[in-house]
C-alpha cells in the first residue's frame, strides 16, 4: 500500500495536525511502509472471527454500576489551572463567532 | 547503608532496627539519585517536598509502634505518564512540559498508602511510545549497563532507575512491551500483570485496550510486594477486575517440581544467537527445577504487528485528540482562529513518533478503511488470544525470549520506524492478549549486554508467574 502526499495532506487534516513540507515527505515514505507490512493480515481468512475490542472477562469481574452517590470533584479553579488562557471560570479560546 | 542495592525488605529491617529513619534514607536517596542522574537522564523530575512528607508520615507511623505498609519507606520512581498531584507530568513531550496534573493517579495514591515514598518522575518515550526511549522530548534515556546504549522503552528511565539504583523500585506502563523490554535491556525485573488487574486511573491514555500499569524492580519478591499494593478494582476505572488479589508472597515458595512449560515455536526463529543461548540456559535451569518442557505453537504470531499497530494507533489517534491547545498548558503562538489554534498547537507540541502515530491511527479508521483495517486486526487479535488460550490448555506457563536482540546502540535504529516496530514481536502478543507476562534477567552476552527471559501465564495467573520466577531466580536463574 503506497501513499501519495497528497493523501497524506488529507490525513493530516482529518488529525488536525500541521505538518512541515518536510513531514508530509517523511511520512508518506514511513506509512507506505508500515501499511505495506499491515497488507500481511489480508493473508488470513477471519469469517466468522468475532473482532475483540476489548479483554473481556467474566461479568463479575468488571460490573461498572457503582453506587450513584454525589463525590467531590476537581473544584473550577483546578480545572482551569492548566489552561493557556482561562478567565471568568471558563476556558478561552480564538472567536469563533463573528458579531 | 547501600543505596544502590536495597530491597523492600532491607529498608523494612533498616527502619524496625532504626539502622535509618524513613527521613534520612529519603534525602539519602534523592542525593544519590540527583548525583547519578547525568549519566542517565532517567528522571525527568525529582519530588523532594511530595517524598519527605511521605518519609515524614512513614516515620510517625513508626514511632507510634504502628505498621508503615509493605512499601514502609521505600525510594520509588514513577513513569512520567502516571499522573502525580502537585508534580509535574510531562508524558515526556513538549506539549506537556508545564502540566501539573490536579489528582493522583490511583496507583499513585495505593503506593503511597502503603507507605511507597516517590523521588521523581522517570523519563520514557513521548506519551509512551516508542521501543527504545529516544523519543523523549527531554533527551534519551542512557542504559545503566553500557552508557552508548538505549535502556528500551518506553518505560526506559523507570528500568534505568532500579537498575543504576536510584530507586529500589518503580511503576512503568506497558501498551505494547514498554515495561518488559526496557526491563531486559537494562538486567531487571519487569512484570506487565494482567489486563485490568492495575486500576489505569491517571494513567494519560495511549492505547485503552492494551494499556497496563505494571512494576520494575531488581528482586522478584519487589515486584511482587508492589503489585500486591497497587492491584485490585477501583469504581473509578472501569476496565479494572474485582477479581481478588493473591498473596504472591505464599504462592512463591512453591518448588516447580510437575509444572509444565511451553515453548512456544515462533518465538524462537530468528533469534540473535547469544540471546538464544541465554535463554536455553534459562530453560536448562528450570527443567533441572523439575519443570516438564513442552514444545507449543501459537500460530498467528507473525500477524500480531500488523493487528498491533492497527489497534494501537486508532486508539492513539482517538485519545490523543484531547491536546488541542485548549485546557493542557500548551497554545501556539500562531493561533489566530479555532481550527489553526487546534492544527498549530499539535503540529509544534507532538514529537516525530506521535504524530507517525496519530496519521497511522487517523488513516487507518478513515472513511471506507475502518472494515479493512480497524475491523480486520481486531478480528486478528481474537486469534491470537485463542492461540495462548489453546496452549494454556496444554501447559501452565510459557516461556519465551523478550527481545531478539540486546540493548542497541544510541541511533541506531532511529531512522527505521517499522523496524524499530517489527522488534516489538515478543512482547506484542501478550498485551493483545491482556495476560500476565514478565520479564526477569536472564545472564549477559559476552559484551555484558542483560538478556531477559519472559514468562506468561493465564489471566490472573500472577501468583505462578511470580512462582517460576521466584524459584527460578533463587536457584541462580539472573545470573545463568
Amino acid at each position: 500500500m503506497k501513499l501519495t502526499e497528497e493523501q497524506v495532506r488529507y490525513v493530516a487534516g482529518l488529525a488536525n495536525l500541521t505538518l512541515t513540507d518536510g513531514e508530509i515527505h517523511q511520512y508518506a515514505h514511513d506509512l507506505s511502509d508500515i501499511l505495506t507490512h499491515i497488507d500481511k493480515l489480508n493473508e488470513l481468512n477471519t469469517d466468522g472471527v468475532e473482532p475483540m475490542a476489548q479483554v473481556l472477562f467474566a461479568d463479575e469481574e468488571t460490573a461498572t454500576l457503582r453506587a450513584d452517590e454525589p463525590r467531590p470533584t476537581l473544584t473550577n479553579a483546578e480545572a482551569l489551572a492548566n489552561a493557556p488562557a482561562a478567565g471568568q471560570g471558563y476556558y478561552k479560546v480564538p472567536r469563533v463567532i463573528e458579531r | 547503608m547501600q543505596i544502590s542495592t536495597l530491597t523492600i525488605e532491607a529498608v523494612r529491617k533498616g527502619l524496625s532496627g532504626k539502622q535509618f529513619s524513613a527521613v534520612e534514607l529519603t534525602q539519602e536517596a534523592l542525593a544519590f539519585a540527583k548525583a547519578e542522574n547525568p549519566k542517565t537522564n532517567a528522571y525527568l523530575t525529582f519530588s523532594d517536598d511530595r517524598a519527605l512528607a511521605a518519609a515524614a508520615r512513614v516515620d510517625e507511623k513508626l514511632a507510634r509502634g504502628e505498621d508503615p505498609g509493605p512499601l514502609g519507606g521505600v525510594p520509588v520512581g514513577v513513569k512520567d505518564v502516571i499522573s502525580t498531584r502537585g508534580v509535574r507530568t510531562t508524558c515526556a513531550s513538549k506539549l506537556l512540559e508545564h502540566y501539573v496534573p490536579p489528582y493522583d493517579a490511583t496507583a499513585v495514591e495505593r503506593l503511597e498508602a502503603a507507605g511507597g515514598v516517590i523521588i521523581g518522575k522517570a523519563n520514557c518515550d513521548e506519551f509512551a511510545m516508542g521501543s527504545s526511549n529516544e523519543n523523549s522530548a527531554f533527551g534519551p534515556v542512557r542504559n545503566p549497563a553500557a552508557l552508548d546504549r538505549v535502556p528500551g522503552g518506553s518505560s526506559g528511565g523507570s528500568a534505568a532507575v532500579v537498575a543504576q539504583g536510584t530507586a529500589v523500585v518503580s511503576l512503568g506502563s506497558d501498551t505494547g512491551g514498554s515495561i518488559r523490554q526496557p526491563a531486559s535491556f537494562c538486567g531487571c525485573v519487569g512484570v506487565t500483570p494482567t489486563f485490568g488487574r492495575v486500576s489505569r486511573y491517571g494513567l494519560v491514555a495511549f492505547a485503552s485496550s492494551l494499556d497496563h500499569i505494571g512494576p520494575f524492580s531488581r528482586t522478584v519478591a519487589d515486584s511482587a510486594t508492589l503489585l500486591g499494593a497497587i492491584a485490585g478494582r477501583d469504581e473509578r476505572d472501569a476496565t479494572s477486575a474485582s477479581h481478588p488479589v493473591q498473596d504472591y508472597a505464599a504462592a512463591m515458595q512453591q518448588p516447580l517440581r510437575g509444572l509444565r512449560i511451553g515453548l512456544p515455536k515462533e518465538y524462537f526463529a530468528g533469534l540473535a544467537s547469544e540471546t538464544g543461548d541465554r535463554i536455553a540456559a534459562g530453560i536448562a535451569l528450570l527443567k533441572k527445577q523439575g519443570c516438564e518442557i513442552v514444545d507449543v505453537s501459537l500460530p498467528h504470531t507473525d500477524w500480531a504487528i500488523a493487528a498491533y499497530y492497527i489497534i494501537c494507533t486508532a486508539e492513539v489517534s482517538a485519545n490523543l485528540s484531547r491536546f488541542d491547545g485548549v485546557r493542557f498548558t500548551t497554545r501556539s503562538a500562531k493561533s489566530d482562529s479555532l481550527i489553526d489554534m487546534y492544527r498549530n498547537s499539535r503540529g509544534e507540541g507532538f514529537g516525530a513518533e506521535a504524530k507517525r502515530r496519530i496519521m497511522l491511527g487517523a488513516y487507518v479508521l478513515s472513511h471506507g478503511y475502518y472494515d479493512a483495517y480497524y475491523l480486520k486486526a481486531q478480528r486478528v487479535r481474537s486469534l491470537i488470544a485463542r492461540d495462548f488460550a489453546q496452549a494454556f490448555e496444554q501447559v501452565d506457563a510459557l516461556l519465551t525470549p523478550v527481545s531478539p536482540f540486546p540493548a542497541f546502540k544510541l541511533g541506531e535504529k532511529v531512522n527505521d520506524p517499522l523496524q524499530m516496530y517489527l522488534s516489538d514481536i515478543y512482547t506484542i502478543t501478550g498485551d493483545l492478549a491482556g495476560i500476565p507476562c514478565m520479564s526477569v534477567p536472564c545472564g549477559t552476552t559476552a559484551e555484558g549486554l542483560p538478556v531477559g527471559m519472559q514468562i506468561l501465564t493465564k489471566h490472573f495467573s500472577e501468583d505462578l508467574m511470580f512462582r517460576i520466577a521466584h524459584q527460578y531466580e533463587i536457584h541462580g536463574g539472573f545470573a545463568v
